[in-house]
């Protein structure tokens, strides 16, 4: 059995924003290189993870990348409506992470 | 007496800029580390003033997101220090929005300072950058496309006519103009965040591939840095070889893991950043750390746009707004708040028809935030917080519309609740007034033959 861990216990940094009314980002950011390219490899951060994740089409995200001098994987996605349209509840897409913390990490 | 950078400046031809916020008026600035920044030999001190995070409301209604006093005290820590200092200020985006009325508050905040400290004359610059409505529906009319962004269609006369206030998203140009003509402060309309810095640097010679970048990373002070702290200030040198950005708060560093990882914040690609006039490509950026809290870049390019197209912002009004607020405690009343939802709904639909208004029901404590996206939606806590709010086209109809649908839920009628004495526990028996609702109506591109066109230019004295 491959031991693993959740995502919020190896990464450094775990954030959603906006980029600019109608996206959010996502930066999940790595202390070290070794953690960074396991988590690429297992990938728990693919974009077809991320949609399981959050529910949504492949085509509801509109940047996936490997960020390697940050040690980050980022992704963005389309809002369902613009930043504080009435109904929207997180203006600056500041809490859209929390879905990413306890996913699982095999092998870390 | 703080403690200067370590290193001193570079055997190069060097501007040295201090950032001290990354959203001045916002949150105000920590003037520790700005003192400090102001012992490193600054060539200008720089802030953005600007951001869409804030949402529509502000651009629609054209007002600002934060108290008037802590624009004016960050207005005059920056403008004692540069006046004192004898190097200009740049002020981008004043005012969160950066409409024209943002722009003569700003400009009015300096001159009111200037008078109160009794600073000797100097010229303020300021810029405009509102576009009107009539300009841009001949533009449509005119098959001159006003092309859509992150996904969004051309413009069309009816969203156009559903617009309160459109600003234009200025480049370094009305920037290095104002500079030319020996402005001390400059009071900017709407413009890129990097411009600010940008100008500057390309003004004095300095490469564009750099000279863009240097903002980029300057932009957003001490977000650059790490341990996390913002609203402190951050010290950046240009040379004709490098861009080097040092945290100023002793307790911060700037390490290639906090710079490299900026460049992505609040961006949906950290490789790309637009703007008027071009981009400029990070793909190929190399970082090293220069000194304990600084870092060295190199690297960045800029390539020039082959058609001038800038940037628009537009907020429309829906209409006025009204918010409730109930809670629930009753587990077989949070498992089925969709019917009581639906049929507080349900009365509203009675009351005015199913279209007119807007009714919106955000239930805390299941899927508030994250909404359909949320994976945890089916286990909802055992008690619920929902916030109700009614959008009409008058101050009355929205208070009917909220207040209906926030006491109805009081009524649901629910075939099994043990509870028959109110569904729901009121935090307050009212509905409270909200500001109007408003949505980002503009998210688009359109063509200029002059980089100033939209920008026009004015010089003022301040001071005794």
């Amino acid at each position: 059995m491959t031991a693993s861990r959740k995502l919020s216990e190896i990464a450094k940094t775990i954030r959603s924003k906006n980029a600019g009314v109608d996206k959010i980002t996502f930066d999940i950011v790595f202390p070290d290189s070794s953690t960074y390219d396991q988590v690429r490899k297992s990938g728990v951060l693919s974009r077809a993870a991320v949609c399981r994740v959050f529910g949504i089409a492949a085509e509801q995200i509109s940047d996936h990348v490997e960020f390697d001098p940050a040690l980050a994987i980022k992704f963005t996605i389309y809002r369902r409506v613009p930043s504080g349209s009435p109904g929207d509840a997180d203006i600056f897409g500041s809490q859209q992470y929390g879905p990413l913390l306890d996913i699982e990490v095999p092998g870390v | 007496m703080p403690v200067s950078i370590q290193h001193g400046r570079s055997a190069n031809h060097t501007l040295r800029i201090v950032c001290p916020n990354g959203h001045l008026g916002f949150a105000p600035i920590k003037t520790g580390s700005f003192q400090i920044g102001c012992h490193c030999e600054p060539d200008l001190i720089c802030a953005d003033s600007g951001s869409c995070d804030v949402g529509p409301v502000p651009l629609g209604a054209d007002i600002s997101s934060s108290p008037l006093q802590w624009q004016v005290d960050d207005l005059e820590t920056m403008l004692l220090a540069s006046r004192r200092l004898g190097v200009p200020m740049i002020v981008g985006s004043a005012g969160d929005t950066g409409t024209n009325s943002r722009v003569d508050l700003f400009v009015g905040i300096i001159r009111d300072l200037a008078n109160k400290h009794g600073l000797s004359r100097f010229r303020v610059g300021y810029f405009y950058s509102e576009v009107s409505k009539d300009a841009l529906r001949r533009r449509i009319v005119d098959r001159d496309t006003v092309m859509g962004l992150d996904g969004r269609p051309p413009l069309d006369l009816a969203t156009l006519d559903a617009t309160e206030r459109i600003v234009a998203v200025a480049g370094i140009h009305p920037y290095i103009k104002l500079l030319n003509e020996g402005a001390g402060v400059i009071i900017g309309g709407r413009s890129s965040d990097c411009a600010i810095f940008a100008a500057p640097a390309i003004r004095q010679g300095f490469p564009e591939d750099l000279a863009y970048f240097y903002g980029k990373v300057l932009e957003c002070a001490s977000f650059c840095a790490e341990p996390y702290g913002a609203k402190e200030s951050v010290l950046g040198e240009i040379t004709i070889d490098d861009v080097k950005v040092t945290a100023l708060l002793p307790e911060q560093r700037c390490t290639i893991a906090s710079v490299a990882g900026h460049a992505m914040y609040e961006r949906a690609n950290p490789f790309y950043e637009y703007f008027l006039g071009g981009h400029i490509d990070m793909s190929q950026c190399h970082y090293e750390q220069y000194d304990e809290r600084t870092v060295r870049v190199t690297g960045p390019r800029y390539v020039p746009a082959s058609e001038l197209r800038v940037k628009l912002e537009g907020a429309g009004k829906i209409g006025e707004r009204y918010v409730g607020i109930v809670g629930v405690r009753d587990p077989y009343t949070i498992a089925n708040i969709d019917l009581v939802t639906a049929w507080a709904r349900q009365q509203v639909v009675e009351r005015f028809g199913d279209s007119g208004y807007e009714l919106h029901f955000t239930i805390y404590g299941r899927n508030a935030i994250l909404g359909d996206k949320e994976p945890l939606r089916a286990a909802p806590a055992h008690e619920l917080g929902i916030v109700v709010q009614g959008v009409a086209p008058t101050k009355a109809m929205a208070e009917e519309v909220c207040m209906i649908a926030t006491r109805q839920m009081f009524y649901a009628r629910l075939p099994q609740v043990k509870g028959t004495a109110g569904g729901v526990a009121f935090l307050l028996d009212e509905v409270m007034r909200a500001s109007p609702a408003y949505r980002w109506t503009l998210n688009h591109t359109m063509p200029v033959d002059d980089p100033l066109e939209l920008f026009p230019t004015f010089i003022v004295e301040a001071g005794i």
